[in-house]
């Protein structure tokens, strides 16, 4: 198989546009996608100060190398979020990173903040592992962007995270979520800030090839709550679907975004309240992070969990 | 030949005679939409051939939660 450029021997197939690539113009057709995501829908410009969400899994590296190389001025925050052996590893690898490419990290420690990280915050309120972890990534990322003044939060979510979470918002018919799912989301609110995904046009193996050929040394390892996760399901339905017929992941979310999603959106009437406990939008009295931590409390030894969030 | 699976959880194989990427994930029940294979730093396509005596590493690019 010959790069589709240059004829030399090629690395990466990508069936889904019927061409290959040598590395050299492999890493320039990941780095154009992601230009041509950000230009189309005005995610940021190199004047913004951007706050990157970063695991230190492949895709929020992948991100940050991408962009930097591009010049734009892009900032790590990094949630440490008490997940045993795995968020020491994760922290491990996204500070490696940092340090090599001389990168600003923001790094944010759930269990010395709050009393709890996410596997003893789980037990303590008896709800999946997944469901408060993803509570609490999406509150502090919204609120340390809003205090450390960036203009924007991007996030890692690639092609395959999108099309399986798109799948599961159709099979249960989530229409709020549905509403809300797009590469870009403006902020609604003064205490929200605009998110965008620029990698939601990759599949997970394109970034891994990324990486790969750069030798950026990701997290390979899980996180073992994610064993049975009905996204894992998903995704595993999509690419048995995509070897069939490849191009059905891009066309199934990109038919959605240009076709369902703007009679979703006009429809959308959510009035944003302030939470009384915290300050930041909900759509109830108080916020569902704030619900949550107050579980907590009623259930832990109160002394271990922190009253509010130190920020 | 010697195939690694590096994740999600680490296992070595070794297999006799020559064959395709495709042919290799294909036998070991793995999407090739959703794995990588790698030999001497270098990523494969699907009609590389691999040798008896080579030595292959294998990464799944999918993760959860
Ligand atoms: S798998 Fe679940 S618990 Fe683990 S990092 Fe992802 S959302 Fe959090
Ligand atoms: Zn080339
Ligand atoms: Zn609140």
């Amino acid at each position: 198989m010959r790069c589709k450029k240059c004829h030399k021997k090629a690395s990466v197939e990508l069936r889904r546009h019927n061409t290959s690539f040598c590395p050299i113009h492999y890493i320039e057709f990941v780095s154009n996608q992601v230009s041509r995501n950000i230009k189309k829908h005005n995610m940021f410009t190199s004047a913004n100060r951007v706050l990157l969400a970063v695991s230190g899994g492949k895709d929020s590296l992948a991100l940050w190398d991408i962009l930097t190389k591009q010049g734009y001025n892009v900032t790590g925050l990094h949630l440490k979020l008490g997940i045993g052996n795995y968020s020491l590893k994760a922290a491990e690898k996204t500070r490696a990173f940092a340090e090599t490419h001389e990168l600003q990290l923001i790094e944010y420690d759930l269990e010395s903040e709050m009393g709890l990280g996410v596997s003893r915050l789980s037990k303590s309120i008896k709800r999946a592992p997944c469901s408060g972890c993803g509570l609490n990534k999406r509150y502090f990322f919204n609120k340390l962007a809003l205090q450390f003044q960036f203009d924007v939060l991007i996030t890692g979510h690639n092609l395959d995270d999108e099309a399986a979470t798109l799948f599961g918002n159709v099979l249960h018919w989530q229409e709020q979520a549905l509403s809300r799912q797009s590469p870009i989301l403006e902020s609604t609110h003064p205490n929200l800030v605009k998110k965008c995904k620029p990698l939601y046009t990759l599949t997970e193996r394109e970034i891994a090839s990324y990486c790969l050929l750069l030798k950026i040394a990701y997290q390979e390892e899980e996180c073992p709550n994610a064993a049975g996760a009905h996204s894992l399901l998903y995704k595993d339905l999509l690419n048995r679907l995509e070897v069939q017929s490849p191009g059905s992941k891009q066309q199934f979310l990109q038919g959605f975004l240009s076709k369902i999603r703007p009679s979703f959106r006009s429809q959308e009437t959510v009035t944003l309240n302030e939470c009384d406990s915290c300050g930041m939008p909900t759509t109830g009295q108080v916020c569902s992070f704030c619900r949550m931590w107050e579980r907590a409390r009623k259930l832990t030894d109160p002394k271990l969990v922190n009253g509010t969030s130190n920020l | 030949m010697k195939v690694t699976i590096r994740n999600p959880v680490r296992r070595e194989i070794a297999l006799d005679g020559s064959l395709k990427v495709h042919q290799l994930l294909a036998h070991l029940n793995l999407n090739p939409e959703s794995h990588i294979v790698i030999r001497d730093e270098e990523l494969l396509t699907s009609q590389d051939i691999i040798g008896n005596d080579d030595a292959v590493q294998i990464v799944s690019a999918i993760s959860g939660g």
